[in-house]
This record gives structure tokens, sequence and C-alpha cells, in this order.
């Protein structure tokens, strides 16, 4: 008799991808700028390491909140005993405001309607329960955060069926791309009961236009399904666009209060914005009374702890905190940003323009033997073994396309963002050098010349698009 | 469209059926207690006839000790002055693994709970999201959708939940008895095994809380030692939730499913412990379950999906530091064993004053009262349901019925004693008192020592109706009675 359950034995959990094992070797020999300069830089973390001045700062301030005291007094034992899945008041409230801030208050979000959980991973996870079952799928646009293989299938039994999206276009989601996902899914006799979108786009760093937004809105209506809009990023965005979130489109199609609202679900957490991935906090908003309430139910397998809880409905209740944070993290990921931009571009590198996330979207397309996924595996083992960065193949979050990879800002110090640039230029040098010596060098130096020139041509063309569109 | 939803008809939209089911458990009658509470609690000063919570399994009586602690150690928190310097480190850590300071502090502090008798090694120790959270993921890691799992009843009345929700793993209750104090015994295991293997059922392993909830009892080495041997030969898994462990007050030691896994007879793979904090320490709020599994593959799965419910790091970080300090741990597992104890005896003599005895118990944070001499209707769970309601609305106690435990014999009553002061406590037994006297000269027989019937029905909760109450039964109490109201649920699902 099979002793242990199916969920040990798949690898439904994705845990064996590259993105993972990249994180291995990394473990195995961490650069450090002092014990091991030579180590491997950790570019392959979505971390925002970036403001934790601002919050430490904050709590100098406010010891009565990093006391477990309310006026003074102690609550240590309301704090040890308070186990309600319902959440402290007090937290969902300012979570609900500190998520319209995010939003420009263009949009309200009642907190009774927020259901908290253990980082966004559980309240992914735990979506799912509630809206799928094995034998359907959630249809989601590549590429996607290599997690959701683990997240919405490996215990529900839910399946995920891609929204092929290319680079001819930005990645950028098409009715098309959409309607062929739908039909491919029902090809496999798989339900469709929705669609799943990070936004803004991890791995992208893009946020979703308001065309894209309408395009799932109405595509949702049409086939009387769900949308789930991971907004985790949504505090990230440092562009001169504003965040265009879910709730902005259904107000703005007057659709608040209908059917379709309560198909529409925001997942959020702070492990990205305020940069902290360790305290487990997430959050489902619905506009479904019965999601919520079976969502709440389900939180019990992974409530956010009552002291920290606490010490977050403190500080996000902060509003003069809050403003001053939410505007210089996006000044500093921004700073930060361009300073990846410019290290690649140096090495000859250009990346998806983007204006959110702690990641650019890096082509390192010629860079590639040839142009396979094989070849992308190749690229990235030489990256992380011989240049020593942990940078994540674009193989691992299921683009169609080989040769992009997704590189992190925010994890390091300014230092070691410039040191990690430093290799890859050596690197790409060295490479190109070689190949100029082993093939012949007339074809080098043409192709070499129309890369860079396209290189300048695809920029050049980019800058020129008009903004709401990437 | 509504209607569409709950009917699961060709509406794409519609919820799963996890969301929609009632498995759950949350939407029955167990939940009044809770509701009356939440609307009137007690109050020493502010509401003193309000109603009394004793529903509730937490351990109130130590956490001026932890309190004590933190105060004096304020390096131990990352918010602090003395400790802001971790912020940022423990903030940003998200590494399943947990903490390794964490993961030693708790190995240790398990160790110590049973008395130094058992070693836990660090490695093993996975988190979950309480012990709610480490059930359901061992259940994800043992049994597929279909598979079975015997537990003996009564049992905790959440792992309906816990263990079945969205697991879809079934449970099939090895039922215990007053006739043998309700001993979980080996012929018992293997006689509901046998009946669900012809049943056709794919057993796939045994849970037991140990030490016992609701019944505040400890199982005795040898019973341990062959259920071990059991498991090991028919090669089913065993998942003891230790939960109370350091809850024993009296008596024999509490024997660890650790201290017997290391027999040659037995196969370590299929042995497993959940264990938690918020009963030993007092601190559900905080969230920590653990999951220990003497199998690695277990494990290992275990810990990934560990990620669905991690400790806050910043509880982790707490935790490390408090749970290595040898002599606080010392001192508060001594304090706590004393307190519960002298507070079992103070609450089980103030029974015995009103005629009502207990099940003979050493640890928990409860008592499993009979009240089987109470009942209209000897051996009725319509009975038992009808005194509950009494004893909520005239008493004005939320105690437990038996039934909501799967427990097969009417009359029984979990009533917790460790989320109270003493004042409080002392209200509660005067009112037990009060309502016993007034009603001493009632005319229902007394139930006999020999008058138990083991049902070996499924232990369906009877749906009992609400019909007027009879005239010999309003003989009995001399305030009018009403019949108890539909109430629709609101209450949160408190941890029991």
């Amino acid at each position: 008799m099979k002793q242990l359950s199916t969920k040990v034995t798949s690898n439904a959990h994705g845990q064996d991808s590259s993105y993972f094992l990249g994180w291995e070797e990394y473990e195995k020999n961490p650069y450090d700028e002092i014990k091991n300069p030579n180590g491997i830089i950790q570019m392959g973390l979505a971390e925002n390491q970036l403001c934790f001045d601002l919050i430490e700062t904050w709590l100098a301030k406010n010891p009565d909140a990093a006391g477990l005291k309310k006026d003074g007094q102690s609550i240590f034992k309301e704090l040890a005993l308070f186990q309600d899945y319902h959440g402290l008041p007090e937290f969902k409230k300012a979570l609900a405001e500190f998520m319209e801030e995010i939003r420009g208050n263009r949009v309200t979000f009642d907190p009774s309607k927020i259901v908290l959980a253990a980082g966004s991973t559980s309240a992914n996870e735990t979506l799912m329960f509630c809206l799928a079952e094995p034998g359907d799928a959630f249809l989601l646009p590549t590429p996607y955060y290599p997690g959701f293989d683990r997240d919405l299938k490996w215990r529900t039994g839910a399946e995920i069926v891609p929204i092929h999206c290319s680079s001819s276009n930005g990645f950028q989601i098409t009715e098309s791309a959409l309607q062929q996902a739908y039909q491919q899914a029902q090809k496999l006799d798989l339900k469709v009961k929705g669609v799943l979108v990070t936004n803004p786009s991890n791995p992208l760093g893009t946020m979703l236009t308001r065309r894209e937004l309408n395009l799932l809105v109405d595509f949702i209506t049409s086939k009387n399904i769900h949308l789930i809009s991971d907004e985790i990023y949504s505090g990230t965005v440092f562009g001169f666009e504003q965040f265009v979130s879910v709730m902005d489109v259904l107000k703005d199609k007057k659709l608040e209060n209908s059917e379709v609202s309560k198909r529409v679900h925001v997942v959020y957490s702070l492990s990205k914005d305020l940069g902290l991935p360790g305290f487990r906090v997430g959050a489902i908003y619905s506009n479904d009374e019965m999601v919520v309430s079976a969502a709440t139910k389900m939180s019990s397998f992974g409530l956010v702890s009552s002291q920290t809880q606490y010490l977050l409905s403190a500080l996000l209740s902060d509003k003069k905190f809050t403003g001053t944070y939410l505007n210089e993290n996006q000044k500093r990921l921004k700073i930060r940003q361009k300073q990846l931009v410019s290290g690649l571009e140096a090495a000859g590198v250009t990346c998806l323009k983007s204006n959110a996330g702690l990641f650019c979207w890096v082509d390192m397309r010629h860079l590639l033997d040839t142009n396979t996924f094989e070849a992308e595996l190749e690229l990235w083992k030489k990256i992380v073994y011989e240049v020593k960065l942990n940078i994540s193949p674009g193989s691992s979050c299921h683009c169609t396309e080989p040769g992009w990879f997704r590189v992190c800002f925010a994890n390091m110090s300014e230092e070691t963002l410039d040191l990690a640039m430093k290799r890859l230029k050596e690197y790409v040098e060295s490479t190109d050098s070689r190949r100029l010596i082993s093939k012949s060098s007339h074809e080098r130096i043409k192709s070499l010349r129309k890369r860079t020139v396209s290189n300048w041509v695809f920029r050049v063309s980019w800058t020129d698009r008009v903004p709401d569109e990437r | 469209m509504g209607s569409l939803k709950k009917s699961g008809g060709v509406n794409g939209a519609i919820l799963s059926r996890i969301a929609t089911n009632d498995q759950h458990g949350e939407n029955s009658e167990y939940f009044h207690g809770w509701k009356s509470y939440d609307k009137d609690p007690f109050h020493l000063s502010r509401n003193p006839h309000g109603v009394i919570q004793m529903g509730l399994a937490e351990n109130q009586l130590c956490l001026d000790l932890i309190k004590e602690w933190i105060k004096e150690n304020p390096k131990a928190s990352v918010c602090t002055p003395e400790g802001v310097h971790q912020f940022s480190d423990i903030a940003n850590f998200q590494d399943y693994h947990g903490l390794k300071e964490f993961r030693q502090a708790i190995a240790h502090f398990m160790g110590k709970a049973r008395g130094g008798r058992v070693t836990f090694d660090p490695e093993r120790i996975v988190m979950s999201g309480g012990a709610t959270g480490a059930n359901e993921t061992i259940m994800f890691c043992l049994a597929d959708p279909g598979d079975v799992f015997l537990v003996p009843s009564p049992y905790y009345a959440a792992f309906d939940r816990d263990l079945r929700w969205r697991t879809g793993v079934e449970i099939v209750p090895v039922h215990c008895s007053s006739s043998n104090n309700f001993k979980l015994t080996v012929e018992a295991v293997e006689w509901a095994y046998k009946k669900a293997v012809e049943s056709n059922k794919n057993v796939k392993g045994l849970l037991f809380t140990n030490p016992s909830n609701p019944l505040g009892t400890i199982l005795d080495k040898d019973t341990l030692k062959n259920l071990v041997r059991f498991v090991t030969k028919k090669n089913i898994h065993l998942v003891v939730d230790e939960i109370y462990a350091a809850t024993v007050f009296a008596g024999e030691n509490f024997v660890s499913v650790a201290e017997v896994v290391k027999d040659s007879e037995v196969n370590a793979d299929l042995i497993h412990i959940v264990y938690s904090l918020s009963k030993d320490m007092g601190l559900p709020g905080f969230r920590v379950g653990i999951v220990y599994s003497y199998n690695d593959s277990v494990v290992s799965c275990a810990r990934k999906m560990s990620s669905f419910g991690l400790v806050s790091s910043q509880t982790q970080f707490m935790l490390a530091s408090m749970l290595s300090d040898d002599s606080f741990v010392d001192n508060f597992l001594m304090e706590s064993s004393k307190r519960l104890g002298i507070r079992h005896g103070v609450f089980t003599l103030g029974l015995k004053k009103a005629g009502i005895n207990c099940l003979i118990s050493t640890a928990g944070l409860f008592v499993w009262m009979d009240l089987r001499h109470l009942l209209r209707v000897r051996n009725s769970f319509e009975s038992e349901i009808e005194l509950w309601h009494i004893i909520i609305d005239k008493v004005k106690l939320n105690v437990s019925p038996g039934s909501s435990f799967q427990c097969t014999e009417p009359g029984w009553f979990r009533v917790c004693f460790a989320n109270m002061d003493d004042d409080t406590l002392h209200v509660a037994l005067l009112r037990i008192q009060d309502f016993v006297s007034k009603n001493s000269n009632k005319t229902a027989e007394k139930a006999s020592d020999n008058d138990q019937v083991i049902q070996n029905n499924n232990a369906k909760k009877q749906k009992w109706k609400q019909s007027n109450l009879r005239l010999s039964f309003r003989r009995l109490y001399e305030d009018g009675l009403s019949s108890p109201g539909i109430m629709s649920p609101h209450s949160p699902l408190l941890r029991t």
C-alpha cells in the first residue's frame, strides 16, 4: 500500500525547478563583502531591503507598539490569547486604509471584506480552495511567478493554463491570447474557473495597462468566471504613471456593486511593499460574502501572529509614516532600478522597460548560442557558476521565449549591485571576444554591429511610445 | 444567481464545494454557547451576571511569568531599542526551515516538557500555523482524498475541520466508553480497523491527542507501546497530537510517543508528532504549531507545505530567546504544573460538593464532567442538548456538550477551568452548586452505574426538536424555560 500521500511524491510543489536550484547554489556559496567576496550574489530574490531604516526609526519613536503596550498599559495577555480568525479590527482597518493610500485614495476597501492569511502564499492557495476544485483551471499570463505552481496547484488539485504573452508587444495580454488559453483549457477537459494576474507583474516589473484591465474584466464577464488580481507589488510603483488597480477599473466602469464585482478578488501582502516577508502578512479582499466567509474559516490554517498584527496596526495607522514611507520607497526603488538598467546597458544588455517591482526583465537572447531553452539553461548555469550571480531564468517563469531573465535589484547594497554589474560586463565582454576568435571575424563584426544597432533601435522606439502602454 | 451558486449548476463562477459545504463544522449547534457568551460575557465587576466562558481551553494561569520575562529581556523583541538592530534581518527572514535558534529552542523545550526523558532533533522541527495547521498538513502528507484516519472518540471538535475539510480525508471514530473510563485500548483500535477495512476503506493511520482533549487523561506506557506495535504491524501511520504535553499536573508522568519510538519493533517512519505552544504556554495568538516526524520524506514535504503557515519571524525570534532560557523554562514548567493542579483541585472539589463527579484526570485545561444523572431522559442526546441549553441560558456557563466531541454516551460535558481568574471560578462553582441544590428534589432517577450502553453507531449528532418541554421537566426547574431560538452562525470558531 502506498504509504504517503501523492502530494509527497509529486513534484507539483515545483521546488525542483531551476528557480529554486539557483537559490540552493547561492546558499552553498553566498556573497559577503568581507567574508566571501567571490561568492554568488543573490539576484533571484525579490526582496525589498531599501527602507528598513524608516521602519526602525518609527519603532524608536513608538515604544508602546514595540513593547506590546497600549496607552502605556501592557496588552501582552490580550495579544497572547487573541486567535480570532476575524483578525485584530484595528489591523484590518489600518491595512484597508493603507491599500487605499497606495491607490491614491481613488477606491475604498471595506475592512470587513479583508481576510488575513499567512503571506500571499497562503492567501492565493486559500482563494484557490474557495474557487476551484481538482479538474478546474485558472488562466495565468506568462511569464508568471514560479511559486504559483505550488501555491495554486499543489494541494488544491487545480490546474494552471498559460495565457501566452510575447516580447513582440512587451508581453502584454491580448484578447486572442486569452481566448486561445480558454480554448486550450477546454481541449484539456479542464473547467476554467477564472484568470489570475499579478499586477504589477512579477517577473516583468510592468503594470497592466487600462486596456488590459478592461479586457480582463470584459472577458470574465462574458465567461462568467473569476478574476484574481495579486497586487502584492502595488506599493513598488516608481514610474510617473499611477498604479491602476482592477478596483479602479471596476469603479470607472460603474461595476462596483455588480455581480461581476463579486467575482473580482484582490490579493495583497506586506512582504514586498514594506519588506516584511518574515512577518507573514497576507490578505484576501473579496466582494463575495461566501468567499469571505469560507476564506475566513480557512485562515485558521495560517493566521497572522497577534503580536505582528498589533505592531503593524500601529505602524500603518500612522498616516504620517505611511505617506513618507510610500514616497521614499518609490524614490529609492527608482534610483536602484536605474542603477541596474545602466549597469546592464554597459554590458550591452537591455531589459523590458518597467516602472514597478523589485526586478527587471532582462533580455539576454543575444547571448544564447541557439534560440532554445537548453541554451537558456546553459547560459544560466554559466551566470550562476562563472559570473556568480543568481538570477532567474525565464523558463522557470514559464516564459515561452528563451533568453529572458529576471534580475532583482532591491535586495542588496549599491556597492554589491555595482559589483554584480561589473561581473556581468566582464563576462559579456569575454564571451564576445571568445566568439570573435572562434567565428570568422567578418561575420562576427557584422552580427555584433547588428546586435548593437537593434538594441539602440529597440530602446529608441520604446521611449517613443505613449506613456499608457509600457 | 445566488441559488445557482449554491446548487452548483452549469454556472462557471460558482465556488468550490469546499467553500460551500458544511465540512468546516461551524454551523453546528455547538456554537450556540459561543454566541450566548459573545452577547453577554461575564465580567466580575461590569457584568457579574453574564455568561462565564468555560468552553475555551485556554491556559491563562502563567502569562504573568511570560510577561515578566519579556519585560526583563527587551533584546528578544526586534522592536525595542535593545533589539531593533536585528529588525531588518528578522523582518526579512522567510526561510521555511525557520530560524535555527528557534528550532533549537523548540526542540529543547519539547524535551524539557517531557521531563528530559527524550530529546528532539531540531532538524525535524517543521513550522505550521498552530496545531490547526500542523494537523491539516500532516493529513496532506499522509493521506489522499477518501483515505481514512481512525480517531478515538470523544475527540477535539475541530478535528472534523482540521483533518477533513480541505484534505478530503475521512475520520472513522474509535468509540471509547465510560465503562473503562474512556481508556483507549488496542482491542478497540483493532476492532475499528478491522471494521473499516471490511467496508473497503483505505485506512492510512491512527490519530489521537495525548494528553487527551476532552478527557484530560494520559495514555499509559504499555498501551502506547502496544499501539505503536499495532500500527507497525499494519503498516499504518500514528499521529500523536501532544499539544497538552506540559499541562500534566498530577499522577504519572506523561509518556510521549517519542519515548517508545526507538523500540526495535517500531517502524519509526510511521510515527509523527504534532505540537504547539498554544496550551502549554498559553500563547494561541502567536500561532506556533510544530510538525515533528521521524519520516524524512514527511519532514521534507511538510516543510515545503509550511510555506502556507510559517511562524512570524518576529515570534520565532522572541521565542528562540525565551525558550533557550533554561532557568525561565524550568521555573515556568514547574509553576504551570503547580497552578494547574491547584486550580483543578479547587474546581473538582467544588463540583463534588454539588454531587458532580468528573472523570479522573491528571492533565489538560478542563475536566470531563459527568452529568448523566441530570439528564431528563437517560441516554438521550436530546436531553443532553436540553440540559446544555439550560446550563448556558440559566446557569450562565458556556460548557461543551459531549456530543460535540462525538461522544457516544449522552450526559458528559467538557468544562474548562484554566481560562479565568480565581474569583470567576468561584462564581462559576457557586452557580453550579446553586443550580444543583435547587433541583435536589428532582424526580428523575439517577443513572445507575451499570447503565452504560456503548453506542456503536457512527455518532451522528441527532437533530433535536425544539418541542415544548414536558410538564415533569418543568417541575424540575423553578424558572420557566423557553425553548431556545434558532440563531444564525456568526461566532468565530475559537480554538476549543
